[in-house]
């Protein structure tokens, strides 16, 4: 199957939204590729609670000529202007004349011993699974990590009947207030923050303060948590603990584009290193859900030839770049972190490869070369990023497929290549109508 | 960043009927919209064993991370975050 669109867009996240109807507004056939079977990304996920402003922008995607490909995770890039995507058994070729990447971010994940126990989770991951009908009410809660998703997963959790038993937060109150003197210069933001706190109420914020280890038997039981000398051990049914966020860069890699350290360079127009490839949101820099708004909407005008619409845009994007450089300073990792492995964590969740295997190895190559670490079906999403911190290795490559995928879809002669697009929009709806019941 | 004073978006599944389902051949009824990873917590059981026999739950939530990957209706290797139940749905952890 293939299908041709003057634009594709990877990521329904509110980069990804915006970008599409923008793009679709200025007459452009557009595409809207993500893997999650809904709109909205991880931060307006289906079914949840969500702001106003959120509301309205998936009512007006759905109202626009945007064509969904929603259950449909992007595996590789087989040919100029192509993209290949599979759902379930189904895989098809999406050609197009310019695409926007928006593909987001993930948590930044640190092994501490006892971390890979079942019910310790991601902050967001927990925060997503309870979104996707986890019971949480009367479970005590124990969130830890960095960053200002913590208070969002925290305030979120409680709302629902969580016990938030301790926010551990493993930025010192200093860092923080730099933090909070940015968020006084932004009132909305800082209505979030409070918004946050109230629902979190009765829920201890310690600063300073990480978890060190998790125990239990075949399930979580309790934590352990460190604030300078003092240790103590908490009983719980959850941790949710994520370090700040990580962005998805593999498919900007895949393509092509520059990178620098670790983020897609773009110009004041979201344009990449590579022709015709737009980028915006996370991918670019951790900013969160307004500066997402901003440059997808950016990406979407200026991949739509509407160039003076989008230069206009650029203004209001350069006023949250504050926001970027104080969220990165203020989620700066404890150098003390990287001693929360002991020999025997697990870092490499998918092939179990633990700390002492990796230790002395010269880098993530070597690492990968000798102790398959990386080499599972996370493609090393996870304990790359963690590796990055602990022993300052860089991935060097990405190689397609950049998702596990069939034997089938990689075999797959790619009818599109040379030939027109013989899928109307039509059917690329239904084939994901089957794909998501 | 998401915001305060929520609103409820309208969802299509929000008046349909409860979804049964199996997980290792129990039957569950859960809730429309809620995910096979979901309802594998809810069954009790652990979405897989590591190569190392360790038992392994949910942790990304998000379809990054792979440790929620199950067996649906016979296809092996889908994440469970990302495929929502379905009436008559089979799920199988390892």
């Amino acid at each position: 199957m293939s299908a041709h669109f003057d634009l594709v867009v990877v990521g329904a996240g509110p980069a990804g939204i915006a970008a599409a109807i923008a793009a679709a507004r200025a007459g452009r056939s557009v595409a809207l590729v993500d893997d999650n079977p809904a709109p909205g990304g991880q931060i307006w996920r289906h079914g949840a609670h969500l702001p106003a402003a959120a509301r309205k922008w998936l009512v007006e995607l759905q109202a626009s000529s945007v064509v969904p490909f929603y259950g449909w995770r992007v595996i590789d890039h087989p040919a100029a202007r192509l993209i290949r995507a599979e759902s379930g058994a189904d895989c098809t070729d999406l050609q197009y004349d310019r695409l926007i990447l928006a593909t987001g971010a993930r948590e930044r994940f640190l092994p501490f011993p006892g971390w890979t126990l079942p019910n310790v989770l991601g902050a967001g991951g927990l925060d997503a699974m309870v979104r996707g009908g986890l019971p949480i009410a009367g479970k005590r809660v124990v969130v830890a990590g960095t960053g200002p998703l913590l208070f969002a997963v925290a305030g979120h959790l409680a709302a629902r009947g969580a016990k938030i038993l301790a926010i551990c937060e493993q930025a010192q109150l200093g860092h923080l207030a730099s933090f909070a003197r940015c968020l006084l210069s932004d009132p909305a933001k800082l209505f979030q923050g409070a918004g946050y706190m109230l629902a979190a109420r009765g829920a201890r914020l310690h600063t300073g303060c990480w978890p060190v280890a998790a125990a239990g038997t075949t399930q979580l039981e309790s934590v352990t948590l460190c604030q300078g000398s003092r240790k103590w051990t908490v009983a719980c049914d959850y941790l949710a603990c994520g370090f700040h966020l990580a962005p998805n860069t593999e498919l900007a890699q895949l393509l092509g584009c520059r990178t620098a350290y670790g983020f897609v360079v773009t110009d004041d127009l979201q344009r990449t290193s590579v022709t015709d490839v737009f980028c915006a949101g996370e991918p670019t820099g951790i900013g969160g859900v307004e500066l997402a708004l901003i440059e997808g909407q950016i990406a979407g005008l200026a991949a739509a030839g509407k160039l003076r619409d989008a230069q206009s845009l650029v203004p209001r994007r350069q006023r949250k770049l504050g926001f970027v450089a104080a969220l990165r300073e203020s989620c700066t990792l404890n150098p003390s972190l990287r001693n929360l492995a002991d020999e025997d964590t697990i870092v490499c969740r998918c092939e179990d490869v633990r700390h002492a295997a990796l230790r002395g190895r010269a880098s993530w190559r070597d690492a990968k070369l000798h102790t398959r670490c990386g080499m599972g079906p996370c493609q090393g999403r996870i304990c790359g990023v963690a590796t990055e911190f602990l022993f300052a290795w860089h991935a060097d490559s990405v190689r397609p497929p950049v998702l596990p995928a069939m034997v089938s879809s990689l075999a797959s002669p790619g009818p599109t290549r040379n030939q027109p697009a013989s899928l109307s929009a039509e059917t690329a709806i239904s084939a994901h109508s089957k794909e998501t019941p | 960043m998401p915001e305060p004073a929520p609103t409820r978006i309208a969802s299509t599944s929000a008046s349909a009927p409860p979804v049964a389902l199996t997980v290792n051949g129990v039957p569950l009824t859960v809730a429309p919209g809620t995910t096979v990873a979901a309802a594998v917590c809810i069954a009790g059981a652990h979405a897989r064993t590591s190569v190392s026999g360790e038992p392994r739950g949910p942790l990304c939530g998000m379809g990054i991370c792979f440790e929620c990957r199950v067996t649906v209706d016979g296809t092996p290797h889908r994440r469970g975050c990302q495929v929502l139940c379905a009436p008559g749905m089979d799920v199988r952890t390892s």
